[in-house]
């Protein structure tokens, strides 16, 4: 067979099996017990800012900056 | 180290001044001679440094280049705009095209496109995701000054870029359209790009990667694939810009549009939807609608738009069963695209109230009901019936705006004035009126430009698949030409609101950080004292 014809074969079988069960696994793995407060934690980080300021990321406009986030 | 430095500053100078020399054509000499100049400036630079103790910043967050991007985001912006505005004019007044050729519509076009999607949007992308990576892994970004080298050099690609249009180096690939040496240094400075975020990603403090960041590596790692295999040429002389592509009929056209379609795909929404999941829960004060759905988007979308290319290619020499993929891959599209506007949409739940007071918020809401329009519409055009009206008429022109004008644009707006007050250390805006003269006079703009190209574009596809009872075609191409004249009038004058809200935009940002507003205020209180 030439390369066009195997590949072609290998795209709608072995390849589109393997990203459909990539594709649904990851949408499972979403819906996993236990999951929510993850989901919860992970949908606050926008807000941590602040607590990584005062460590090794803390600079001299952290002050003033401090009043924005109110 | 330092010798080694100069040395190959030395070298890049010396070897781009004989280059400018030798050059087979303009656009190369040109191009050579700028990167003499470039060269010449570094190598200047090291030898004045030579043995001075380099400073090393390891604590806080890299903020310089982010207010950097802001400044290039907004010139750029205007820069585009008003190239926008000036060719949406020459279609309804040829004349202005000067007669020149530098300044034809064929060559501004292409200096347009790029303008706004590359040098206004790349540099929004490259500064937001700069400030939200780090502030969402609690850590500086990695590499010291390389992310100066990816800001500095992604300056000087668009340089390159612009200047090479101008001059009529092209490879003729939309959205694509320079040649291969400018292509080989946006390589360079796109693995830089990703070495910064990936190294920012690793050494960060946050167990969890959050969503946007995802949404920005997707973006990165996508367009980087992209770029290289769709550029994929052999250039003719190493001392000129001409290059011959190694795909050729077909299989070029194809891998053009999957290019294409998926830099609107990975450039224009996966990077966009990262801003937009840091800066919409950001400006609201409210966490995501749901995180679940947000990776439900993130993953649907990665999975489906890759596949989206081929309806660019209706009724072409593309295999049948390739289009028809295309299309059926663009309609589920519509899912993981909407799942994501009613994602941001209902961020707001509970804070809706927050839309009368804060014209930000306003914009990041009408940018999202843009996303979620031009989203709709664009399936819809992929189905091919209606793309046979569709294709080829402005009505093409006009999906590409609603979403890059009301989507992009808006978001990152949005974006610049969330950004500025912050990078400059101000307690707010300079005016929040003109957040608001900005918002209207971009939406009404929108609103002139879509609704004419769906007029003129449906009426030019009509026009062209009119036959009269004897099967002849009833309208030759210059009658759709002078029937279309009004809607073009109406499309500059929106793209002229457009450009006019871009600009008080840049007058109020400019305010913000200069701290005129701060002035203001104080006027303000210390009058107000002797009232009581």
């Amino acid at each position: 067979m030439d390369t066009y014809s195997i590949l072609r074969e290998f795209a709608d079988s072995w390849a589109l099996l393997a990203m459909m069960a990539f594709f649904i696994g990851a949408i499972l793995l979403l819906f996993r017990p236990g999951a929510k407060q993850q989901h919860i934690d992970a949908a606050n980080i926008p807000f941590n800012e602040e607590q990584y300021k005062d460590s090794s990321t803390s600079n001299k406009r952290s002050k003033s900056n401090k009043k924005l986030e109110v | 180290m330092d010798i080694l430095k100069i040395l190959t500053f030395a070298f890049i100078t010396l070897f781009a001044v004989m280059a400018a020399n030798f050059g087979l054509d303009w656009a190369y000499s040109i191009h050579a001679f700028i990167i003499a100049l470039c060269a010449f400036y570094m190598f200047i630079r090291s030898v004045r440094q030579v043995g001075e103790p380099i400073a090393v910043t390891s604590t806080g967050y890299q903020d310089d280049v982010v207010r950097a991007g802001v400044i290039a985001t907004s010139f750029w912006g205007l820069a585009g705009f008003l190239v926008g505005v000036y060719i949406a004019f020459q279609l309804a007044f040829p004349a202005l095209n000067l007669d020149l050729p530098f300044t034809t519509f064929g060559r501004l076009r292409p200096l347009h496109t790029s303008a706004v999607i590359f040098a206004f949007g790349g540099n929004a992308l490259i500064a937001t995701s700069f400030y939200i990576v780090q502030r969402t892994s609690g850590a500086r970004l990695w590499g010291g000054n390389l992310c100066w080298f990816v800001f500095w050099g992604y300056q000087l690609f668009i340089v390159l870029a612009a200047t090479g249009y101008l001059l009529g180096a092209t490879q003729s690939k939309e959205y694509a359209e320079p040649e291969w040496y400018v292509d080989i240094w946006l390589t360079l400075v796109w693995v830089a790009y990703l070495a910064v975020f990936l190294g920012t990603l690793i050494k960060r403090k946050e167990p969890h990667i959050y969503v946007a960041n995802w949404f920005f590596l997707a973006f990165i790692v996508t367009v980087a694939m992209l770029h290289i295999v769709n550029n994929l040429s052999m250039p003719v002389s190493i001392f000129g810009s001409k290059s011959v592509q190694l795909f050729s009929g077909v299989q070029d056209a194809l891998t053009q549009w999957w290019y294409g379609h998926n830099a609107v795909g990975f450039f224009l929404t996966a990077g966009f939807l990262g801003m937009m999941y840091y800066f919409v829960p950001k400006q609201a004060n409210k966490p995501v609608f749901s995180y679940k759905l947000s990776i439900i988007h993130f993953w649907s979308l990665i999975f489906l738009y890759i596949w989206a290319g081929p309806h660019h290619l209706h009724y072409t020499a593309l295999p049948d069963w390739a289009q028809t993929l295309g299309m059926v891959f663009s309609i589920m599209l519509w899912m993981p695209s909407w799942g994501g506007m009613i994602n941001g949409l209902m961020t707001l739940n509970g804070a809706w109230d927050k839309l009368r007071t804060d014209p930000v918020l306003k914009m990041m809401v009408i940018s999202l009901a843009f996303y979620g329009m031009s989203t709709f519409e664009g399936p819809v055009m992929s189905i091919k019936v209606v793309n046979s009206l569709s294709h080829y008429t402005d009505w093409t022109i006009g999906h590409v705006h609603s979403g890059a004008l009301g989507w992009n644009g808006m978001i990152t707006f949005a974006a610049l004035y969330y950004l500025t007050p912050r990078l400059w250390n101000r307690d707010s805006l300079y005016s929040l009126s003109m957040v608001n003269w900005h918002f209207w006079l971009a939406t009404i703009g929108i609103i002139f430009y879509a609704a004419s190209m769906w007029v003129t574009g449906i009426m030019e596809g009509l026009m062209w698949r009119e036959v009269d009872a004897q099967g002849f075609l009833v309208n030759s191409f210059a009658d759709t030409v002078a029937a279309k004249f009004p809607m073009y009038v109406v499309r500059g004058t929106g793209g002229l609101m457009y450009l006019a809200g871009a600009i008080i935009m840049c007058v109020n940002l400019w305010l913000t950080a200069t701290g005129a507003g701060e002035r203001k205020h104080t006027s303000n209180t210390a009058s107000a004292v002797p009232a009581e």
